[in-house]
């Protein structure tokens, strides 16, 4: 029950190292990688801290052995946005006051990009759906999607713009 | 001289002082993944600890087997009481007064004990070496039911106290039993329930539940045993109290401890306390001589730190037949579990309770609070909320509803009939508080008017009579609360943690260019504190709130104080900016009337500058001061522009609100669906709406957390049912309702800008108005009490035994 | 929570899934999403040397229809369950289960083989496929088995495949007449308070064929044939519906446990079977 040797994509960049088969993305993203922008909650997927990107699906990293990531690409807050090109939803966040302790604020951005790319235009409705899977125990949800709904509308007037 | 003055509107917006939608300067960090929480911190050589804890509610420790965790490879150490006793840490003081054990000394009482802490070097093989310790245990009776605990044959849980019949609250009774608290006037409140015209009776039971802050308790602590000091990074809500408790505990001199609260995951009252984590960690790194990590899982963080509530709150209510209310009396049964480790003021075994008169006008009242020992985890945290002002908010505001169903009238019209008097105030209450301000019967008539309260009547008979026709099953509550808060602890002549009294402090420094960095005695956890303080100092020193770097939660930099909890940040740390600030002014105006030439009493203060009576072309800016602080002699002036502010609040303030739930219910499933939720608030002078209705949504939702589901359960053998998230309740953005929120403005008189502090009233208020209205769905068919938490099933039956399922 | 070691495996074909579950015996297991193993493995609740990662074996992925068979692939997640458009017109009530299922993180990984095959009563999924009348595809070291959804499930986590057996795939006939599928939950990502799978077919304004199953009221999914049979040729009055509600209930055995007493969830399976019946119903 050695180590095994990983390969993954994390925010861009190809990464390699060792680590055992049970160690879990999370940890290794945070421990070994030292990207602590995902967070550990619940460590029983309910919470959604710890949701990254992987290849193209949110998923909760704490429920993932690194074993099974091998090959994986990986997203994470850190590789949304920079401090000069903040990614639109950071903007919102921010903006519409969708965040207050933080600890949630990281899954809860990487999750609503993924599922605006899916949903561009969704309704507050749907956003609440499709947000299901993060807990915040802070703002009670009303400005987080406020600031996501803000985000699509963002979004898709750039879009526009370009067309 | 001087540049073209812009008009005193534009000077004041670009101060983004008190009462600026100010965006929050927290919110880059966290929204691009750079916050740093404990978990976040990575020292050279770091080791890892985790605890073997207790499969038992109550059982003797026969033996403790580590060796086999010790031959682990990279298992460093496994400490247990009998490694600690020689230091005296195996026990630690608790906030109220009793002892808890650090690590079980002989025997434990309850369901995830800490029994022995493991020191490897990461926490793989610190679960795995968890797993390697034996303990031999004998299992011991359990008592999980408080009304038990006190039985003539109960077992004694608390072998330490054996022959104490005196304990930290005075005498106790029983060998289970923690103290008795007694507040007003006995004789004369039974005397007036004897002769009244009708006395409503209930028992009102706030169960047992958790703050769960999202990110869990924990610490790094680290021992430079080169030159003696102890640094401790941890999940603190108050930093000072930690340091010096630490020290005192330790015999460690407080000047070489620094205690550091990073960026906290959210603590509404979690993170209080002192936990055995951080006591084992500090002795694990000056054992072995480098930094110690502990964090607590999910199932450890809702097992073991921090219980709140469990309040069994026996009540009686007295009215004439009118609806005038005559006189209030209450027992509470309070479950302590295993210790007595309340986060309350010393003096306040049962925390404001007192404050259970709520808002009304009632002459004569008594409480009798009693508290005792179970196989249950130690608590009674303040979950978002001032000392068990929750608790006492909900008990009134249930026998306010019993009450109106003894009278047979609408409780909003028992309310207003009740409410103290906008002229009554500063009150004098049965109980013994005195209300600074408030004007109940404006916000009341504000919040009926918005959500139509009769055409929200009118439409619940509607559907009443469509049930009874069978043309639905749907039922709907109007859940009302009108709650007054007492936040803001406190006065320091009646107001202490383990002697230390309940001030608040904050420290100013003026840069040379005119920017500033304040700091402060208090701790943010998501309260967005760097934002709302620096808008307080901006409006008292015309220096823009962008320029005020607030820093708070290092030991070795801020001023001592008591921390965040319990409201008290606005109104006591909030206040303490404010005068610090003042004195900023004050010398300020000094060095403009030198600069000016003219006598101080000349110059008069404009937003951001100090100008000449009579003559608003004179001034200097507050930037120009700054600078001639710094570099000019100026005769009878120290240089440099600081001050500090310790701050003693004259008396406690008193928020208040208005909420309104409307409610469907489905009497077949017991499931239910928020239709409308309305905040109204009134917290005095508002800092940051923007913030402010933050607050109110982040708390509410916690209140529907609390009162539709969200609970701490043991089955009778002391195990807890409820440990993970997939059965304690947190809802998300599906579950969660929608909420208006509004306000009244009722400055408090005492408070030096006059705010009351906002972030509870939310969990306060809101508790009460969900569960009436679950109650007001059934009051038709005679339902008067039933216990929270209204989960599917427990509507099902309160339906069920009401025979509406046929 | 940290699971105890063990060793990975990946392989990139059935048979050499297969071929190692053999060699490893009984230490080993699958994963699939791992999304109910992974939270037992973290609390040290289970005892696994091995685990066989199935995610690299393209054979047990896509859903196929031809004409009125439809087969998905055992690691088929529920999110491209929900996204397939041609699976959602041949079998509208897979879409609507699996979106009551978890959350939106969770169905990303989630497959129907991990939901099926586990044999964990409060999965959707096993009770959905009796009432569809599903066939399992299983393979082992002795070749390939089927075996029907409704004689798969023995007890809780004890099921008719073999420990060195692995699902492959599911397939059944795409329903003729309405369908639905409802389920009360306490709140997102809790299994069923109650669920029933309903598919009615009608004729001439009478139900001409019915197949009725119940999640999370025993310790394994209930198919309630008497149930079906209750709404079979009836016009589908009170009375029918209250004798398969009836019959339901005989076959159901629900106990105490934190969503609440077994009396109140055989009161709430009734509720939900009439529900999930009407609305079918509707629909068909």
């Amino acid at each position: 029950m050695g180590k095994m040797h990983i390969k993954l994509t994390v925010n861009g960049k190809p990464v390699e190292l060792l680590a055992e088969p049970r160690e879990l993305l999370i940890h290794v993203l945070r421990e070994e990688l030292s990207i602590t922008g995902p967070h550990i909650g619940c460590e029983t997927t309910h919470c959604g801290a710890c949701t990254v990107d992987m290849d193209g699906r949110s998923v909760k990293s704490c429920t993932v052995f690194a074993a099974q990531a091998d090959g994986a690409n990986v997203t994470t807050i850190e590789g949304l946005g920079t401090p000069d090109g903040l990614h639109v939803l950071q903007t919102m966040f921010k903006e519409h006051h969708g965040l207050q302790c933080g600890f949630c604020t990281p899954g809860m951005i990487t999750r609503a990009y993924r599922f605006l790319q899916e949903n561009p235009d969704p309704t507050e409705e749907e956003v609440r759906f499709g947000m299901s899977g993060n807990l915040c125990r802070c703002t009670g949800y009303q400005n987080i999607v406020k600031a996501i709904l803000a985000a699509a509308a963002e979004l898709n007037a750039v879009k526009e713009a370009a067309q | 001289m001087n540049e073209m003055t812009p008009p005193k509107t534009e000077r004041t917006a670009a101060l983004k002082g008190l009462g600026s939608a100010r965006k929050r300067v927290e919110d880059a960090r966290f929204t691009q993944g750079k916050g740093n929480y404990v978990d976040d911190i990575k020292l050279p050589g770091m080791l890892f600890g985790d605890f073997v804890r207790s499969p038992y509610a109550h059982a003797r420790i026969k033996s403790i087997d580590a060796e086999k965790a010790k031959a682990l490879p990279g298992v460093i150490a496994v400490l247990t009481a009998a490694d600690l006793a020689p230091l005296k840490l195996h026990w630690m003081p608790t906030l109220a007064g009793d002892v808890q054990m650090v690590l079980a000394d002989g025997k434990v009482l309850f369901q995830g004990q800490e029994v022995a802490f493991v020191v490897a070097e990461n926490r793989y093989i610190a679960a795995d070496a968890v797993e390697l310790v034996e303990v031999d245990y004998e299992e011991l009776p359990v008592v999980v039911d408080p009304f038990k605990a006190e039985a003539p044959d109960a077992p004694v849980l608390r072998e330490d106290l054996a022959g104490k019949s005196e304990g930290a609250h005075g005498p106790r009774r029983h060998h289970n039993h923690i103290f008795t608290w007694e507040q007003g006037d006995r004789d004369a409140t039974e005397k007036v329930l004897a002769s009244a015209d009708v006395v409503a009776e209930e028992m009102v039971y706030y169960h047992r539940t958790h703050p769960c802050p999202l990110e869990t308790c924990g610490c790094v602590a680290s021992m430079d045993k080169v030159n003696g000091k102890l640094t401790v990074w941890g999940t603190f809500q108050a930093p000072h109290a930690v340091r010096t408790v630490a020290s005192l505990i330790s015999g460690i001199a407080e000047h070489n401890i620094r205690i550091i609260s990073p960026d906290i995951g959210g603590g509404f009252g979690n993170k209080v306390g002192v936990y055995p984590g951080y006591i084992c960690s500090i002795v694990a790194s000056i054992v072995t001589g480098v930094p110690v990590k502990w964090v607590e899982d999910r199932m450890e963080n809702l097992m073991a730190t921090a219980f709140a509530r469990d309040y069994w709150m026996k009540g009686k209510i007295s009215a004439t037949k009118d609806g005038r209310i005559t006189g209030l009396w209450c027992h509470v049964t309070a479950d302590h579990g295993a210790f007595d480790a309340c986060a309350d003021p010393t003096k306040f075994p049962a925390g404001f309770f007192n404050i259970c008169t709520g808002s009304y006008d009632i002459p004569v009242a008594y409480l009798a609070v009693d508290g005792v020992y179970t196989n249950k985890a130690p608590g009674g945290v303040a979950y978002r909320c001032s000392f068990r002002v929750t608790e006492a908010a909900y008990f009134i505001e249930r026998m306010i509803e019993v009450l109106a169903i003894r009278l047979g009238m609408d409780s909003a019209e028992l309310r207003a009939k009740n409410f103290i008097r906008k002229d009554q105030f500063p009150y004098h209450s049965a109980l013994g508080w005195e209300y600074d301000s408030g004007d109940y019967h404006t916000a009341w008539d504000k919040a009926l008017k918005a959500v139509d309260y009769e055409g929200l009547r009118r439409e619940q008979a509607q559907r009443l009579e469509d049930f009874k026709a069978g043309k639905t099953r749907k039922l709907i509550g109007i859940g009302l609360t009108h709650f007054t808060e007492i936040v803001g602890a406190g006065p320091v002549k009646n107001c202490d943690i383990l002697g230390l009294g309940m001030f608040d402090s904050c420290e100013i420094r003026i840069h040379p260019t005119g920017s500033a960095i304040a700091r402060l005695g208090t701790i943010s956890q998501g309260q967005g504190h760097a934002t709302t303080f620096a808008q307080i100092l901006a409006s008292e020193i015309g220096i823009p709130a962008d320029d005020i770097t607030v820093e708070e939660g290092d030991t070795d930099t801020a001023p001592y104080g008591l921390g965040t909890y319990g409201s008290r940040s606005t109104p006591v740390a909030g206040a303490a900016t404010a005068m610090a600030g003042r004195k900023i002014r004050a010398k300020a105006q000094m060095i403009a009337a030198y600069l000016l030439e003219v006598h101080d009493d000349d110059v008069e203060w404009d937003i951001d500058r100090f100008a000449v009576k009579g003559a608003p072309e004179r001034f200097k800016t507050m930037k120009e001061i700054a600078f001639a602080a710094y570099n000019q002699a100026i005769p009878g002036i120290e240089p440099g522009l600081e001050a500090v502010s310790y701050y003693d609040p004259p008396n406690m303030t008193y928020p208040f609100g208005a909420y309104i739930c409307v409610m469907e219910i489905d009497v077949d499933t017991g499931e239910h669906e928020i239709r409308q939720f309305y905040a109204l608030d009134d917290c005095g002078t508002r800092i940051n709406p923007m913030i402010i209705e933050g607050q109110v949504h982040g708390g509410a939702t916690e209140g529907y957390a609390i009162a539709m589901g969200q609970e701490i359960a043991y089955d009778e053998m002391g195990n807890v049912k409820t440990a993970t998230l997939m059965d304690f309740f947190l809802p998300t953005a599906w579950e969660t309702p929608h909420y208006t929120t509004d306000f009244t403005v009722t400055p408090s008189p005492h408070h030096p800008i006059g705010a009351k502090g906002v972030g509870e009233s939310p969990n306060v208020g809101s508790v009460p108005a969900f569960s009436n209205a679950v109650h007001d769905a059934f009051r038709a068919f005679g339902l008067t009490q039933t216990h929270m938490p209204h989960d599917h099933w427990r509507i099902w039956r309160t339906a069920h035994e009401l025979g509406l399922h046929g | 929570m940290i699971p105890a070691p063990f060793d990975y495996h990946r392989p990139d074909t059935v048979e050499a899934a297969v071929k190692l579950m053999a060699d490893l015996g009984d230490s080993a297991r699958v994963i699939a999403g791992g999304h109910s193993l992974i939270p037992l493995m973290k609390m040290r609740m289970t005892d696994i040397a091995h685990l066989v990662d199935l995610q690299k074996i393209g054979a047990l992925k896509g859903i196929a229809i031809d004409g009125d068979t439809v087969t998905i692939g055992a690691m088929t997640t529920q999110q491209e369950l929900i996204g397939n458009a041609a699976l959602a017109g041949a079998a509208p009530i897979i879409r609507e289960a699996a979106l009551q299922i978890a959350d939106p993180q969770v169905r990303y990984v989630g497959t129907i083989g991990g939901n099926v095959a586990n044999g964990d009563p409060g999965n959707d999924m096993p009770g959905l496929m009796q009432c569809l009348d599903a066939t399992y595809h299983l393979q082992g070291p002795d070749g390939a088995r089927e075996i029907k959804a409704r004689d798969f499930y023995e007890a809780a986590y004890f099921t008719a495949r073999a420990d060195d057996e692995i699902l492959t795939a599911i397939s059944f006939q795409a329903p003729a007449g309405g369908q639905a599928y409802v389920k009360q939950k306490r709140k997102t990502g809790d299994y069923a308070t109650a669920a029933a799978s309903v598919i009615i077919a009608k004729s001439d304004g009478n139900c001409s064929a019915a197949s009725i199953a119940m999640t999370n009221l025993s310790d394994t999914p209930v198919w309630c044939e008497a149930a079906g049979q209750a709404l079979a040729g009836s016009p589908l009055g009170e009375a029918d519906v209250e004798n398969a509600v009836r019959a339901m209930l005989a076959v159901i055995n629900p106990q105490d446990d934190n969503k609440g007493p077994a009396e109140f969830k055989r009161h709430t399976a009734a509720v939900i079977l009439r529900r999930a019946i009407e609305r079918a119903a509707s629909r068909a």
